[in-house]
Protein backbone atom coordinates (compact mmCIF):
# COMPACT_ATOMS: atom_id res chain seq x y z
CA UNK A 1 0.00 0.00 0.00
CA UNK A 2 1.59 3.44 -0.89
CA UNK A 3 0.61 6.54 1.34
CA UNK A 4 0.53 9.84 0.44
CA UNK A 5 3.93 10.63 1.97
CA UNK A 6 5.93 7.81 0.81
CA UNK A 7 5.34 9.78 -2.68
CA UNK A 8 5.76 13.05 -1.07
CA UNK A 9 8.92 12.15 1.43
CA UNK A 10 10.50 10.95 2.65
CA UNK A 11 12.70 14.28 3.77
CA UNK A 12 16.21 12.70 3.17
CA UNK A 13 19.91 13.90 3.35
CA UNK A 14 20.44 12.87 -0.51
CA UNK A 15 21.14 11.97 -2.64
CA UNK A 16 19.64 8.19 -2.97
CA UNK A 17 16.87 6.96 -1.01
CA UNK A 18 18.24 3.37 -1.26
CA UNK A 19 21.70 4.22 -1.04
CA UNK A 20 22.09 6.97 1.48
CA UNK A 21 18.27 6.96 3.52
CA UNK A 22 18.17 3.41 3.63
CA UNK A 23 21.57 2.68 4.64
CA UNK A 24 20.90 5.26 7.57
CA UNK A 25 17.60 3.66 8.83
CA UNK A 26 19.37 0.38 8.64
CA UNK A 27 22.01 1.63 10.99
CA UNK A 28 19.32 3.34 13.04
CA UNK A 29 17.56 0.20 13.65
CA UNK A 30 20.80 -1.59 14.40
CA UNK A 31 21.32 0.61 17.27
CA UNK A 32 17.95 0.32 18.18
CA UNK A 33 18.30 -3.35 18.84
CA UNK A 34 21.92 -2.83 20.80
CA UNK A 35 20.67 -0.74 22.76
CA UNK A 36 21.83 2.21 21.64
CA UNK A 37 25.22 3.80 19.92
CA UNK A 38 27.58 0.55 20.04
CA UNK A 39 31.29 0.95 20.78
CA UNK A 40 32.62 -0.80 17.95
CA UNK A 41 30.96 -1.89 14.44
CA UNK A 42 32.09 -4.10 11.67
CA UNK A 43 30.11 -3.30 8.65
CA UNK A 44 30.32 -5.63 5.61
CA UNK A 45 28.58 -4.36 2.66
CA UNK A 46 27.76 -6.30 0.08
CA UNK A 47 26.56 -5.91 -4.27
CA UNK A 48 25.87 -2.37 -5.16
CA UNK A 49 26.09 -1.08 -1.73
CA UNK A 50 30.00 -1.92 -1.54
CA UNK A 51 30.06 -0.91 -5.35
CA UNK A 52 28.16 2.66 -5.46
CA UNK A 53 28.31 3.15 -2.04
CA UNK A 54 31.21 5.39 -1.63
CA UNK A 55 29.74 8.10 -4.00
CA UNK A 56 26.24 7.65 -1.83
CA UNK A 57 27.43 8.18 1.34
CA UNK A 58 26.19 4.94 2.36
CA UNK A 59 29.30 4.53 4.83
CA UNK A 60 28.20 8.29 6.41
CA UNK A 61 25.07 7.20 6.64
CA UNK A 62 25.12 3.82 8.49
CA UNK A 63 27.41 4.97 10.98
CA UNK A 64 25.28 8.43 11.29
CA UNK A 65 22.55 5.77 11.75
CA UNK A 66 24.38 3.64 14.42
CA UNK A 67 25.18 7.57 16.12
CA UNK A 68 21.10 7.59 16.51
CA UNK A 69 20.72 9.91 13.39
CA UNK A 70 17.63 9.67 11.06
CA UNK A 71 17.42 9.98 6.95
CA UNK A 72 16.71 13.76 6.94
CA UNK A 73 19.53 14.43 9.67
CA UNK A 74 22.28 16.84 8.20
CA UNK A 75 24.70 15.61 10.64
CA UNK A 76 24.97 12.34 8.17
CA UNK A 77 27.66 14.71 6.41
CA UNK A 78 30.70 14.58 9.28
CA UNK A 79 29.26 11.03 10.79
CA UNK A 80 32.76 9.77 10.71
CA UNK A 81 33.84 12.67 12.76
CA UNK A 82 30.91 12.38 15.25
CA UNK A 83 31.10 9.00 15.60
CA UNK A 84 34.91 9.37 17.08
CA UNK A 85 33.53 12.07 19.41
CA UNK A 86 31.12 9.03 20.16
CA UNK A 87 33.68 6.74 21.03
CA UNK A 88 32.33 4.16 17.77
CA UNK A 89 34.98 2.73 16.56
CA UNK A 90 34.08 1.62 12.63
CA UNK A 91 35.52 -1.00 10.19
CA UNK A 92 34.52 -1.27 6.79
CA UNK A 93 34.68 -4.14 4.45
CA UNK A 94 33.56 -5.84 1.22
CA UNK A 95 31.59 -9.19 1.82
CA UNK A 96 29.61 -11.60 -0.67
CA UNK A 97 26.80 -12.95 0.58
CA UNK A 98 25.73 -14.79 -2.15
CA UNK A 99 23.68 -14.39 -5.57
CA UNK A 100 20.04 -14.47 -3.36
CA UNK A 101 20.90 -11.42 -1.05
CA UNK A 102 19.39 -8.01 -1.87
CA UNK A 103 22.06 -6.17 -4.05
CA UNK A 104 21.49 -3.61 -1.79
CA UNK A 105 22.65 -5.84 1.90
CA UNK A 106 25.01 -5.11 4.53
CA UNK A 107 25.60 -7.17 7.52
CA UNK A 108 26.69 -5.82 11.12
CA UNK A 109 28.89 -7.26 13.97
CA UNK A 110 28.42 -4.75 17.22
CA UNK A 111 29.51 -4.94 20.77
CA UNK A 112 27.82 -2.40 23.08
CA UNK A 113 29.00 -3.13 26.88
CA UNK A 114 29.34 -6.79 27.12
CA UNK A 115 26.44 -7.13 24.39
CA UNK A 116 27.68 -8.80 21.12
CA UNK A 117 25.22 -9.03 18.29
CA UNK A 118 25.23 -9.85 14.09
CA UNK A 119 22.65 -8.20 12.03
CA UNK A 120 21.82 -8.76 8.35
CA UNK A 121 19.68 -6.21 6.23
CA UNK A 122 18.73 -4.43 3.25
CA UNK A 123 17.13 -1.92 1.30
CA UNK A 124 14.82 -2.35 -0.95
CA UNK A 125 14.28 0.92 -2.76
CA UNK A 126 12.45 4.26 -2.03
CA UNK A 127 14.17 4.63 1.59
CA UNK A 128 12.32 1.19 2.70
CA UNK A 129 14.53 -1.42 4.87
CA UNK A 130 14.53 -4.80 5.65
CA UNK A 131 15.81 -6.85 8.76
CA UNK A 132 16.33 -10.41 7.89
CA UNK A 133 18.59 -11.82 10.73
CA UNK A 134 19.49 -11.26 13.97
CA UNK A 135 22.05 -13.39 16.04
CA UNK A 136 21.03 -16.03 13.38
CA UNK A 137 17.62 -15.68 13.54
CA UNK A 138 15.65 -15.23 10.71
CA UNK A 139 13.05 -12.01 11.24
CA UNK A 140 11.56 -9.82 8.92
CA UNK A 141 11.43 -6.16 11.12
CA UNK A 142 10.48 -3.78 8.78
CA UNK A 143 10.36 -0.69 11.22
CA UNK A 144 6.70 0.61 9.31
CA UNK A 145 5.27 -0.12 12.68
CA UNK A 146 6.54 -0.04 16.69
CA UNK A 147 8.53 -3.58 17.25
CA UNK A 148 9.22 -5.19 19.94
CA UNK A 149 12.62 -7.19 20.10
CA UNK A 150 12.54 -10.10 22.73
CA UNK A 151 15.34 -12.49 23.31
CA UNK A 152 13.76 -14.74 25.90
CA UNK A 153 15.03 -18.11 27.19
CA UNK A 154 12.80 -20.80 24.98
CA UNK A 155 10.13 -22.40 28.36
CA UNK A 156 6.11 -22.77 27.84
CA UNK A 157 4.22 -19.76 28.12
CA UNK A 158 6.81 -16.67 27.41
CA UNK A 159 4.92 -15.43 23.90
CA UNK A 160 1.53 -15.37 26.34
CA UNK A 161 3.19 -13.38 28.76
CA UNK A 162 4.64 -10.76 26.70
CA UNK A 163 1.58 -10.30 24.68
CA UNK A 164 -0.64 -10.43 27.85
CA UNK A 165 1.34 -7.60 28.94
CA UNK A 166 0.92 -5.58 25.80
CA UNK A 167 -2.48 -6.37 25.44
CA UNK A 168 -3.19 -4.94 29.13
CA UNK A 169 -2.15 -1.62 28.06
CA UNK A 170 -4.77 -1.86 25.30
CA UNK A 171 -2.28 -1.75 22.42
CA UNK A 172 -3.26 -4.02 19.38
CA UNK A 173 -0.91 -6.63 17.71
CA UNK A 174 0.02 -6.24 14.52
CA UNK A 175 2.30 -9.47 13.89
CA UNK A 176 4.20 -11.49 16.19
CA UNK A 177 7.03 -13.57 15.19
CA UNK A 178 9.11 -16.33 17.42
CA UNK A 179 12.22 -18.34 15.92
CA UNK A 180 14.13 -20.49 18.37
CA UNK A 181 17.86 -21.79 18.49
CA UNK A 182 16.50 -25.18 19.51
CA UNK A 183 14.19 -26.80 21.70
CA UNK A 184 14.46 -25.12 25.65
CA UNK A 185 17.27 -23.08 24.50
CA UNK A 186 16.15 -19.29 23.06
CA UNK A 187 13.73 -17.75 21.31
CA UNK A 188 13.84 -14.47 19.26
CA UNK A 189 10.46 -12.88 19.22
CA UNK A 190 9.61 -9.70 17.25
CA UNK A 191 6.25 -8.04 18.03
CA UNK A 192 5.20 -5.43 15.76
CA UNK A 193 1.91 -3.41 17.35
CA UNK A 194 -0.58 -0.38 16.36
CA UNK A 195 0.87 1.76 18.72
CA UNK A 196 3.55 3.15 20.55
CA UNK A 197 5.12 1.19 23.46
CA UNK A 198 5.12 2.75 26.69
CA UNK A 199 8.83 2.70 28.41
CA UNK A 200 7.89 1.20 31.74
CA UNK A 201 6.00 -1.88 29.93
CA UNK A 202 9.87 -2.60 29.32
CA UNK A 203 11.14 -2.00 32.92
CA UNK A 204 8.26 -4.52 33.73
CA UNK A 205 9.66 -6.79 31.62
CA UNK A 206 13.23 -6.18 31.86
CA UNK A 207 13.05 -7.76 35.16
CA UNK A 208 11.41 -11.19 34.25
CA UNK A 209 14.76 -13.66 34.09
CA UNK A 210 13.36 -15.34 31.30
CA UNK A 211 14.28 -12.26 29.16
CA UNK A 212 17.67 -11.82 28.14
CA UNK A 213 16.78 -8.75 26.47
CA UNK A 214 14.52 -6.39 25.19
CA UNK A 215 14.16 -3.48 22.69
CA UNK A 216 12.02 -1.13 21.29
CA UNK A 217 12.57 -0.11 17.94
CA UNK A 218 10.45 3.06 17.51
CA UNK A 219 8.26 3.10 13.82
CA UNK A 220 11.03 4.85 11.37
CA UNK A 221 9.08 6.64 8.94
CA UNK A 222 7.76 9.74 11.38
CA UNK B 1 -4.39 4.97 -2.05
CA UNK B 2 -6.15 4.55 -5.12
CA UNK B 3 -5.44 1.33 -7.50
CA UNK B 4 -5.86 3.96 -10.80
CA UNK B 5 -6.82 7.03 -11.50
CA UNK B 6 -10.16 5.85 -13.04
CA UNK B 7 -11.03 4.86 -9.13
CA UNK B 8 -9.52 8.26 -7.62
CA UNK B 9 -11.68 10.30 -10.09
CA UNK B 10 -15.15 7.86 -10.02
CA UNK B 11 -14.49 8.14 -5.62
CA UNK B 12 -14.49 12.56 -6.22
CA UNK B 13 -17.42 12.54 -8.58
CA UNK B 14 -19.28 10.08 -6.03
CA UNK B 15 -19.01 11.95 -3.04
CA UNK B 16 -18.93 15.28 -5.24
CA UNK B 17 -15.25 16.33 -3.40
CA UNK B 18 -12.78 17.77 -5.22
CA UNK B 19 -9.43 15.56 -6.61
CA UNK B 20 -6.84 16.81 -3.99
CA UNK B 21 -10.34 16.55 -1.17
CA UNK B 22 -10.26 12.45 -2.18
CA UNK B 23 -6.73 12.14 -1.71
CA UNK B 24 -7.05 13.64 1.79
CA UNK B 25 -10.22 11.49 2.26
CA UNK B 26 -8.19 8.71 1.66
CA UNK B 27 -5.13 8.99 3.00
CA UNK B 28 -7.55 10.08 6.69
CA UNK B 29 -9.39 6.73 6.01
CA UNK B 30 -5.88 4.98 5.96
CA UNK B 31 -3.91 6.71 8.68
CA UNK B 32 -5.99 7.95 11.02
CA UNK B 33 -4.77 10.90 10.79
CA UNK B 34 -6.91 14.17 10.50
CA UNK B 35 -6.98 16.96 7.71
CA UNK B 36 -4.99 19.93 9.28
CA UNK B 37 -2.43 17.33 9.98
CA UNK B 38 -1.83 15.91 6.50
CA UNK B 39 -2.53 19.54 5.49
CA UNK B 40 0.41 20.73 7.83
CA UNK B 41 3.02 18.30 6.60
CA UNK B 42 2.45 18.68 2.97
CA UNK B 43 3.17 22.22 3.76
CA UNK B 44 6.25 20.94 6.02
CA UNK B 45 7.37 19.47 2.73
CA UNK B 46 6.97 22.21 0.56
CA UNK B 47 8.97 24.25 3.05
CA UNK B 48 12.23 21.57 2.61
CA UNK B 49 11.34 21.93 -1.03
CA UNK B 50 11.42 25.80 -1.59
CA UNK B 51 14.75 25.68 0.89
CA UNK B 52 16.35 23.52 -1.45
CA UNK B 53 15.89 25.33 -4.21
CA UNK B 54 17.13 28.44 -2.68
CA UNK B 55 20.74 26.64 -1.81
CA UNK B 56 20.59 24.92 -4.67
CA UNK B 57 20.76 28.14 -7.14
CA UNK B 58 23.17 29.89 -4.58
CA UNK B 59 25.38 26.69 -4.88
CA UNK B 60 29.20 28.00 -6.35
CA UNK B 61 31.56 25.12 -5.75
CA UNK B 62 31.65 21.35 -7.41
CA UNK B 63 29.63 18.52 -5.45
CA UNK B 64 32.53 16.24 -3.97
CA UNK B 65 32.11 13.81 -7.04
CA UNK B 66 33.34 17.32 -9.10
CA UNK B 67 30.62 16.12 -12.12
CA UNK B 68 27.83 18.96 -11.26
CA UNK B 69 27.82 21.79 -8.67
CA UNK B 70 27.07 25.92 -9.89
CA UNK B 71 25.29 24.52 -12.74
CA UNK B 72 22.11 26.17 -11.62
CA UNK B 73 23.58 28.93 -10.81
CA UNK B 74 25.56 29.62 -13.76
CA UNK B 75 22.14 28.57 -16.04
CA UNK B 76 20.29 31.28 -13.87
CA UNK B 77 22.73 34.06 -14.39
CA UNK B 78 23.74 32.81 -18.53
CA UNK B 79 21.27 31.16 -20.37
CA UNK B 80 20.17 33.25 -23.15
CA UNK B 81 16.55 32.85 -22.43
CA UNK B 82 15.48 31.53 -26.01
CA UNK B 83 12.10 31.40 -24.68
CA UNK B 84 11.54 33.83 -22.24
CA UNK B 85 12.97 33.99 -18.53
CA UNK B 86 10.11 31.68 -16.91
CA UNK B 87 11.16 28.73 -19.08
CA UNK B 88 14.99 29.54 -17.43
CA UNK B 89 13.73 29.80 -14.20
CA UNK B 90 11.71 26.34 -14.51
CA UNK B 91 15.09 24.42 -15.87
CA UNK B 92 17.36 26.10 -13.17
CA UNK B 93 15.07 25.00 -10.32
CA UNK B 94 15.21 21.25 -11.45
CA UNK B 95 18.82 21.59 -11.55
CA UNK B 96 18.86 22.92 -8.54
CA UNK B 97 17.40 21.01 -5.98
CA UNK B 98 19.57 17.62 -7.79
CA UNK B 99 22.98 19.66 -7.28
CA UNK B 100 21.58 19.66 -3.56
CA UNK B 101 20.60 16.45 -3.54
CA UNK B 102 24.29 15.11 -4.70
CA UNK B 103 26.06 17.01 -2.21
CA UNK B 104 24.19 15.06 0.92
CA UNK B 105 22.14 18.58 1.26
CA UNK B 106 18.23 18.22 2.41
CA UNK B 107 15.36 17.31 0.04
CA UNK B 108 11.65 16.05 -0.24
CA UNK B 109 11.92 12.44 -2.25
CA UNK B 110 9.08 13.54 -4.28
CA UNK B 111 8.52 10.71 -5.45
CA UNK B 112 12.23 9.90 -4.82
CA UNK B 113 15.55 11.44 -4.66
CA UNK B 114 16.95 11.33 -8.17
CA UNK B 115 13.52 12.93 -9.43
CA UNK B 116 13.26 15.16 -6.94
CA UNK B 117 13.87 18.61 -8.90
CA UNK B 118 11.03 18.16 -10.87
CA UNK B 119 8.32 18.72 -8.97
CA UNK B 120 9.30 21.84 -6.97
CA UNK B 121 10.73 23.47 -9.90
CA UNK B 122 6.75 23.24 -11.85
CA UNK B 123 5.03 24.07 -8.46
CA UNK B 124 6.86 27.32 -6.94
CA UNK B 125 7.45 28.38 -11.05
CA UNK B 126 3.96 28.39 -11.53
CA UNK B 127 3.17 29.48 -8.29
CA UNK B 128 4.85 33.18 -9.03
CA UNK B 129 3.99 33.16 -12.89
CA UNK B 130 -0.04 32.58 -11.75
CA UNK B 131 -0.24 33.92 -8.36
CA UNK B 132 -1.10 30.62 -6.65
CA UNK B 133 -1.46 30.93 -2.85
CA UNK B 134 0.17 28.03 -0.02
CA UNK B 135 -3.32 26.35 0.48
CA UNK B 136 -3.44 26.36 -3.49
CA UNK B 137 0.02 24.74 -3.58
CA UNK B 138 -1.30 22.00 -1.20
CA UNK B 139 -3.85 21.10 -3.06
CA UNK B 140 -1.51 20.67 -5.95
CA UNK B 141 0.96 18.81 -3.60
CA UNK B 142 -1.90 16.32 -2.74
CA UNK B 143 -2.90 16.06 -6.61
CA UNK B 144 0.76 15.21 -7.19
CA UNK B 145 0.45 12.60 -4.23
CA UNK B 146 -2.22 10.99 -5.76
CA UNK B 147 -1.00 10.56 -9.15
CA UNK B 148 2.69 9.73 -7.68
CA UNK B 149 0.47 7.06 -5.36
CA UNK B 150 -1.14 5.23 -8.53
CA UNK B 151 1.56 4.80 -10.58
CA UNK B 152 3.43 3.34 -7.25
CA UNK B 153 0.91 0.68 -7.38
CA UNK B 154 0.64 0.01 -10.92
CA UNK B 155 3.91 0.60 -12.54
CA UNK B 156 6.72 2.00 -10.96
CA UNK B 157 8.57 5.11 -9.37
CA UNK B 158 11.77 3.51 -8.81
CA UNK B 159 14.78 3.52 -11.16
CA UNK B 160 15.76 -0.02 -10.36
CA UNK B 161 12.17 -1.32 -11.46
CA UNK B 162 11.46 0.96 -14.58
CA UNK B 163 14.26 2.89 -15.17
CA UNK B 164 14.30 6.87 -15.48
CA UNK B 165 10.77 6.83 -17.00
CA UNK B 166 9.76 5.64 -13.45
CA UNK B 167 11.69 8.37 -11.71
CA UNK B 168 11.27 11.85 -13.54
CA UNK B 169 8.87 10.69 -15.59
CA UNK B 170 6.51 9.60 -12.95
CA UNK B 171 7.16 12.86 -11.51
CA UNK B 172 6.92 15.02 -14.23
CA UNK B 173 3.27 12.93 -14.36
CA UNK B 174 2.59 14.51 -10.81
CA UNK B 175 3.54 18.01 -11.81
CA UNK B 176 1.74 18.28 -14.75
CA UNK B 177 -1.44 16.94 -12.94
CA UNK B 178 -0.97 19.06 -10.49
CA UNK B 179 -0.83 22.62 -12.75
CA UNK B 180 -3.65 21.29 -14.64
CA UNK B 181 -6.09 20.72 -11.62
CA UNK B 182 -5.14 24.31 -10.24
CA UNK B 183 -5.43 26.04 -13.39
CA UNK B 184 -9.40 24.92 -13.75
CA UNK B 185 -8.33 21.82 -15.99
CA UNK B 186 -11.53 19.25 -15.86
CA UNK B 187 -10.84 15.48 -13.86
CA UNK B 188 -10.50 14.51 -17.89
CA UNK B 189 -8.10 17.23 -18.36
CA UNK B 190 -5.84 16.21 -15.41
CA UNK B 191 -5.87 12.47 -16.61
CA UNK B 192 -4.99 13.70 -19.67
CA UNK B 193 -1.97 15.71 -18.64
CA UNK B 194 -0.72 12.78 -17.09
CA UNK B 195 -0.88 10.83 -20.08
CA UNK B 196 0.73 13.14 -22.10
CA UNK B 197 3.46 13.64 -19.97
CA UNK B 198 4.07 9.98 -19.70
CA UNK B 199 3.42 9.04 -23.49
CA UNK B 200 6.99 12.02 -24.51
CA UNK B 201 8.84 9.85 -21.52
CA UNK B 202 8.18 6.33 -22.29
CA UNK B 203 11.18 4.10 -22.71
CA UNK B 204 13.10 6.32 -20.83
CA UNK B 205 16.62 4.40 -19.32
CA UNK B 206 18.13 5.19 -15.77
CA UNK B 207 22.32 5.27 -16.49
CA UNK B 208 23.94 6.99 -13.92
CA UNK B 209 27.33 7.31 -14.84
CA UNK B 210 29.43 5.51 -11.97
CA UNK B 211 26.37 5.16 -10.50
CA UNK B 212 26.11 8.51 -8.83
CA UNK B 213 22.96 10.62 -8.79
CA UNK B 214 24.59 13.24 -10.98
CA UNK B 215 24.84 13.03 -14.50
CA UNK B 216 22.75 12.71 -16.50
CA UNK B 217 20.24 12.85 -13.50
CA UNK B 218 20.52 16.79 -12.60
CA UNK B 219 19.77 17.36 -16.79
CA UNK B 220 16.78 14.75 -17.14
CA UNK B 221 14.74 16.29 -13.98
CA UNK B 222 15.17 20.08 -15.63
CA UNK B 223 13.82 18.75 -19.58
CA UNK B 224 11.19 16.63 -17.46
CA UNK B 225 9.80 19.82 -16.00
CA UNK B 226 9.96 20.97 -19.41
CA UNK B 227 7.51 18.04 -20.06
CA UNK B 228 5.28 18.75 -17.42
CA UNK B 229 4.36 21.99 -18.76
CA UNK B 230 4.03 21.12 -22.12
CA UNK B 231 1.85 18.29 -21.01
CA UNK B 232 -0.44 21.11 -18.96
CA UNK B 233 -0.38 23.51 -21.60
CA UNK B 234 -1.45 20.77 -23.99
CA UNK B 235 -4.53 19.05 -21.77
CA UNK B 236 -5.62 22.38 -21.36
CA UNK B 237 -5.67 23.82 -24.54
CA UNK B 238 -8.17 20.47 -25.05
CA UNK B 239 -5.22 18.39 -26.73
CA UNK B 240 -6.67 14.68 -26.64
CA UNK B 241 -4.90 11.56 -25.67
CA UNK B 242 -7.22 8.78 -27.02
CA UNK B 243 -5.45 6.43 -24.65
CA UNK B 244 -7.00 5.76 -21.23
CA UNK B 245 -4.50 7.40 -18.25
CA UNK B 246 -4.46 4.31 -16.42
CA UNK B 247 -3.26 2.10 -19.54
CA UNK B 248 -0.61 4.42 -20.17
CA UNK B 249 0.82 4.11 -17.09
CA UNK B 250 0.41 0.39 -17.38
CA UNK B 251 2.34 0.41 -20.70
CA UNK B 252 5.47 2.60 -18.46
CA UNK B 253 5.00 -0.41 -16.13
CA UNK B 254 5.39 -2.99 -19.12
CA UNK B 255 8.02 -1.40 -20.69
CA UNK B 256 10.32 -1.00 -17.30
CA UNK B 257 9.42 -4.77 -16.26
CA UNK B 258 10.93 -5.44 -20.11
CA UNK B 259 14.05 -2.92 -19.87
CA UNK B 260 17.55 -4.95 -19.59
CA UNK B 261 18.53 -5.15 -16.12
CA UNK B 262 21.42 -2.91 -17.23
CA UNK B 263 19.04 0.62 -17.84
CA UNK B 264 17.86 0.23 -14.26
CA UNK B 265 20.35 2.01 -12.04
CA UNK B 266 22.87 -0.04 -12.19
CA UNK B 267 25.28 2.01 -14.09
CA UNK B 268 25.88 -0.75 -16.24
CA UNK B 269 24.64 0.28 -19.62
CA UNK B 270 23.51 3.38 -21.44
CA UNK B 271 25.56 6.90 -20.82
CA UNK B 272 27.03 5.04 -17.87
CA UNK B 273 28.94 2.46 -19.37
CA UNK B 274 30.19 4.94 -22.78
CA UNK B 275 34.29 5.15 -22.97
CA UNK B 276 33.63 8.80 -21.37
CA UNK B 277 31.24 7.80 -18.30
CA UNK B 278 33.50 4.60 -17.67
CA UNK B 279 36.54 7.09 -17.44
CA UNK B 280 34.61 9.15 -14.68
CA UNK B 281 33.56 6.05 -12.96
CA UNK B 282 38.04 5.04 -12.96
CA UNK B 283 38.44 8.76 -12.14
CA UNK B 284 36.09 8.49 -9.32
CA UNK B 285 37.70 5.22 -8.23
CA UNK B 286 35.31 3.04 -8.70
CA UNK B 287 37.25 0.26 -9.90
CA UNK B 288 35.05 -2.86 -9.17
CA UNK B 289 32.20 -1.03 -10.99
CA UNK B 290 34.37 0.02 -13.85
CA UNK B 291 35.30 -4.13 -13.66
CA UNK B 292 31.83 -5.15 -13.92
CA UNK B 293 31.29 -2.18 -16.63
CA UNK B 294 33.75 -3.68 -19.01
CA UNK B 295 32.77 -7.03 -18.30
CA UNK B 296 29.04 -5.82 -19.28
CA UNK B 297 30.10 -4.25 -22.52
CA UNK B 298 31.62 -7.29 -23.80
CA UNK B 299 28.62 -9.40 -23.12
CA UNK B 300 26.60 -6.47 -24.92
CA UNK B 301 28.87 -6.44 -27.85
CA UNK B 302 28.98 -10.41 -28.38
CA UNK B 303 25.36 -10.73 -28.34
CA UNK B 304 25.33 -7.93 -30.59
CA UNK B 305 27.26 -9.59 -32.54
CA UNK B 306 25.21 -13.15 -32.47
CA UNK B 307 21.69 -11.55 -32.72
CA UNK B 308 19.69 -10.80 -36.35
CA UNK B 309 21.39 -8.39 -38.45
Amino acid sequence: MTGLFDILGPKMVGPSSSHTAGACRLGYVVQAIIGGTPDTAKIGLHGSFAMTGEGHGTRKAIIGGLLGYRPDDVRLRDSFERADEAGLEFEFYETDLGEDAHPNSVVFEVTRDADRMTVRGCSIGGGRIRVQEIDGFPVDLKGTLPTIVVLADDVPGTVSKITGIIAERGLNLATVRVDRTGRGERALMTIETDGELPDDLFANLHDRSWVHWIRNVHRLNV
Amino acid sequence: MFTSIAEWFELARQAGSSLPDAVLRREMKETGADEAEIRRRVAEALEVMREAVREGLAIDTPSPSGLTGGRARRLAAEAPGLVGPTFTELLSRAIATLEVNARMGLIMATPTAGAAGVVPAVLFTMQERRGWTEEQLVDAMLIAGGVGAVIAERASIAGAGGGCQAETGSAAAMAAAAVTWLEGGSDEQVGQAIGLTLQGMLGLICDPVAGLVEIPCVYRNATAAVNAVAAAEMALAGMDFPIPVDQVIDVMGEVGRKMDVRFRETALGGLATTPAGQEIAAAAGMERLVQLQRKGRTAGESSARIGPS
